[in-house]
């Protein structure tokens, strides 16, 4: 062969001795995908086989110098009721190992860690509670459950981790989620599988698995010194949504504390769980979120906040156990004008932080008020 | 109940003075005709042109991909590259291969019509596919399409600034070409069967096809709808799909698909129509179980039309439909798995001969097995989260609509060669263009299959260098490949002139269209057939005096 073609030998050569027919097996469900995969291989393998078989034989036996009469059959029900229930069993067991597998992938459990992922051509951002952010890489530990509540600034994109055998798309104007358990610490593959634009193939970045004690290190060493949540808490405040959803007594706005999880009736009486999704989407188009027992007053932040704004206010809400937190934050926040940047707040922020916090000196949180709303906050 | 086969004596046989070919004279008799059989020519040009058109960019989409860099082209020109190709490959080649040119010539024939019920529409069909053509080609020469062929939004309507809208409306024309041919074939199978051929003495050519004329009829006016919907938001704005005016990307998404997923079945079941024709043709024997695979066709366009959302189970669709679509998505591989095993069986005590036809059938059998059970690790909702977006769904898909449907293709086109022309390919040749094209078939897409398992994603140009080797592989094949599909075209055309002649009958097969002369008379039949018999009935044939074979002149 090598005379033939050197390149293509040494080709075949390197192929040969780095052999791999699988990805490596980095998280805790891909084992269970491996399984299922060998499973589907081999029930395809026997099907291959039968068939190749049948022709293969039939071919060599029934051939014309062999067999030069041909012997009329109508058909057999028999058979082709074998062939048709046979197959269907397979399918159908291949059916509910697959949709086990998807549930597990897609439901996350609810103590996971969470991380916000932001696609946009053509990079990743990940953007950590703890005020870590990333470009075109994601920093996770080992042996911990991690979701990755993910959304995308322009088109579609998917977030794709091969060694960990999950994938997901990242949709325009729509959180979706995804969580894995990653076992081994490494740097595996990170792609983006939908199609983006010019530089699709371009938009990859590492998935760096470390061991706890190296992510607490990393996690320290990289923080940008506000969390998510601080972030947004400035972001709330600059862009005075504590003037309506101030939690007082004939507020204008709904009470935001505790709402997050909560069960909320909207206007016309449906009622709708407030996860992040419901969150966003009441930034962005106010009217289409409605709570009953309010006047729809609220303008839309349509273009206003970025997607990592949207991202850090939900992260801010989401963490709101009381009003009083709100006011102990604003208040004692150090707040430096650079960092408001970028968070996309104003730079006027102190007066306006100031000005927030004086409306509503003391209040306290007043469930009592708090109209159509979820559970009370403590 | 046995069929002893005597094949005609090719020496003796002449080329009949009048048949359709020489009816009529100048470009004027073709480009105006309202013959079957001509439209089905012009078709058989345009579409072997388009299909090396969409060749040539596969070729170069190979050739970058022989290294990890991207080096040969810039992004934007691979980006190009892969969707003029899936265009092209889809819209003006696969959709129309073997309906518009074999179904078009030997459809009217087989039922035992002198022609389609509307010859002026099927003419006008052709006319609608040429100006796609022209939509599709001004396109690619005013600077090219990047949408993928899928023309996904929002990166079609807001992000690109190449020819979009110019690509869609080719699609878009292309949509209603394909709309006259099924609407065509669909009122000719209930109006025009000659007398005594029912539904059941049918061939099952005419059951594949009459299927999927249903899914071209039904399904094609949504991809247009869908078409229009991308135009309009692109050019004005209306706000459908663009999540920023309240518009919902998925939309797109269902709508894309619900066309999309059935076009696979308009793709592939007039190819199954003719791998019916020939395993019959070359064993001598009746297809086993008939009935099954005439109502499995059937099947296949009935449920192909509830399985689109498995194309979005990685998009946030609910858990709970996607449970049902890939349910759904089970069932439809059961009719494919009764057509694969039938086939098999039909070679059963069979009489079999091994002429280039029956080589391709036998290979569009193996790679449709490989094709249809990958369709199922596609269709199990879990093992999709790893391999969608991946190569393994470009090789299954390319093991279906090429490993099967392209095999089913030339093994048609070789088949009723003859027929078409009065001549004969020559045997030795295609045999080895057979071989040449399953091997290098396999080549090229099997290593996808593990490349895409390891996770390398489609629409790539530049990848990580631990998948060269594989790459490698698969452009090797590629070439192959391609000497594979430039031979047939080479010596079929060195046939029209030099070619033995074919006589009407070579194959002593049983179809109407095997009973008159080759090439056919513009009229088919010089009287009314009147079908006292059933399908693939060789102990009809056996027994059928020669005088009744009708030539003209």
């Amino acid at each position: 062969m090598h005379f033939f073609s050197p390149v293509l030998w040494q080709f075949l050569v390197k192929w040969l001795t780095e052999f791999a027919l699988f990805p490596p097996e980095a998280s805790a469900i891909a084992p269970y995908m491996d399984a299922f995969y060998f499973f589907l291989l081999l029930i395809s393998l026997v099907g291959l086989v039968l068939v190749g078989l049948m022709v293969a034989g039939f071919s060599i036996m029934f051939r014309k110098e062999k067999n030069p009469q041909a012997t009329h059959i109508e058909g057999s029900t028999l058979l082709e009721a074998t062939w048709t229930i046979i197959p269907l069993a397979l399918f159908m067991v291949c059916f509910v190992w697959g949709a086990l597998l998807y549930f597990r992938i897609y439901n996350p459990p609810t103590n996971a860690m969470n991380i916000y992922i932001v696609g946009k051509q053509w990079m990743w951002k990940a953007e950590h509670p703890g005020g870590q952010h990333e470009i075109n890489a994601l920093h996770i530990p080992v042996d911990r459950d991690v979701q990755l509540t993910m959304i995308s600034q322009d088109v579609f994109h998917s977030f794709s981790i091969p060694a960990f055998r999950v994938k997901r798309e990242v949709i325009p104007g729509r959180y979706s989620t995804v969580w894995f358990r990653a076992t081994q610490p490494g740097t595996y593959h990170l792609f983006c599988t939908q199609y983006c634009g010019t530089l699709h193939s371009a938009m990859i970045g590492d998935i760096v698995a470390m061991s706890p004690d190296d992510y607490q290190k990393w996690t320290v060493g990289s923080t940008s010194g506000q969390s998510l949540a601080q972030n947004g808490e400035r972001l709330y405040a600059s862009l005075g949504c504590n003037s309506c959803h101030s939690g007082t007594a004939g507020a204008r706005g709904p009470n935001l504390a505790g709402i997050y999880g909560s069960k909320v009736t909207l206007e016309g009486g449906r009622t709708v769980t407030a996860d992040d999704e419901f969150l966003r989407g009441s930034i962005l188009n106010p009217t289409t979120h409605a709570m009953a027992g309010y006047a729809p007053i609220m303008p839309t932040y349509q273009g206003q906040v970025s997607e990592e704004g949207l991202i850090d206010l939900v992260e801010y809400i989401k963490g709101l156990d009381t009003n009083d937190r709100v006011h102990q934050t604003l208040n004692d926040s150090n707040f430096s004008p650079s960092q408001a940047g970028a968070t996309g707040a104003a730079p006027n922020y102190r007066s306006r932080q100031l000005t927030g916090a004086d409306q509503m000196p003391d209040a306290k949180p007043d469930t009592s008020t708090s109209k159509g709303m979820g559970p009370s906050p403590q | 109940m046995s069929t002893i086969v005597r094949l005609p004596n090719q020496q003796d046989a002449t080329l009949p003075k009048r048949s359709y070919l020489n009816s009529e004279y100048g470009l004027k008799s073709w480009l105006l005709t309202g013959d079957h059989k001509r439209i089905a020519i012009l078709y058989l040009i345009s579409i072997t042109f388009f299909f090396f058109l969409g060749g040539a960019f596969a070729g170069l989409i190979r050739l970058e991909l022989l290294t990890p860099m991207p080096d040969l082209v810039a992004s934007d020109t691979y980006n190009k590259l892969f969707t003029m190709h899936g265009i092209i490959m889809v819209f003006l080649f696969l959709v129309p291969s073997v309906p518009a040119t074999i179904g078009n010539f030997v459809l009217p024939i087989m039922v035992g019509a002198r022609d389609l019920a509307f010859p002026k529409v099927n003419l006008l069909s052709w006319y609608l596919y040429i100006v796609a053509g022209i939509f599709t080609v001004s396109a690619l020469v005013l600077g090219g399409v990047d949408t993928g062929w899928t023309f996904t939004t929002p990166l079609s309507t807001h992000y690109l600034n190449t020819h979009v809208i110019t690509a869609a409306m080719g699609v878009f024309i292309a949509g209603f070409s394909s709309i006259f041919t099924g609407l065509n074939f669909i009122v000719t199978t209930h109006r025009m069967r000659a007398p005594g051929m029912t539904w059941f003495r049918l061939p099952l050519f005419v059951w594949s096809h009459y299927a999927a004329s249903l899914l071209m009829v039904l399904g094609t006016p949504v991809l247009a709808i869908t078409l229009v919907l991308v135009a309009l938001e692109r050019a004005f704005g209306i706000g459908v799909f663009d999540p920023t005016k309240g518009g919902d990307p998925l939309l797109f998404q269902h709508l894309f698909w619900f066309y999309s997923h059935p076009a696979v079945y308009i793709m592939i079941l007039p190819g199954m129509g003719v791998i019916s024709e020939v395993i019959s043709t070359f064993s001598r024997k009746r297809v086993f179980g008939y009935t099954a695979v005439a109502f499995s066709s059937v099947a296949i366009a009935v449920f192909g039309f509830f399985v689109w959302a498995h194309h979005m189970f990685i998009m946030g669709v609910s858990n709970y439909s996607a449970l049902v679509f890939s349910l759904l998505t089970m069932l439809v591989a059961v009719p494919s798995a009764i057509k694969i095993f039938n086939w098999a069986a039909t070679l059963y005590k069979g009489s079999i001969t091994f002429e280039t036809p029956m080589l391709y059938a036998f290979g569009f059998m193996g790679l449709f097995t490989i094709g249809g059970l990958t369709g199922v690790f596609l269709g199990s909702l879990g093992m999709d989260i790893h391999l969608t977006e991946t190569y393994f769904i470009v090789a299954h898909f390319h093991f279906v609509m090429v490993g099967g449907m392209l095999m089913a293709y030339l093994a048609g086109v070789h088949f009723w060669w003859p027929k078409m022309t009065g001549r004969m390919y020559p045997e030795g040749l295609s045999k080895l263009a057979a071989f040449t094209t399953f091997i290098g078939f396999i080549l090229t897409f099997f290593p996808q299959f593990v490349l895409g398992y390891l996770g390398m994603p489609r629409r790539y140009h530049a990848y990580p260098p631990e998948f060269q080797v594989l790459n490698v592989l698969s452009t090797a094949g590629a070439t192959v490949l391609g000497i594979g599909y430039l031979l047939p075209m080479i010596y079929m055309t060195w046939s029209l002139k030099y070619g033995a002649i074919a006589g009407s009958n070579p194959w002593q097969a049983t179809g109407l269209e095997w009973q008159i002369q080759s090439p056919p008379p513009t009229e088919n039949f010089i009287e009314t057939p009147i079908v006292d018999h059933e399908a693939y009935d060789y102990e009809w044939l056996a027994n059928k005096t020669p005088h009744e074979v009708t030539t003209v002149g």
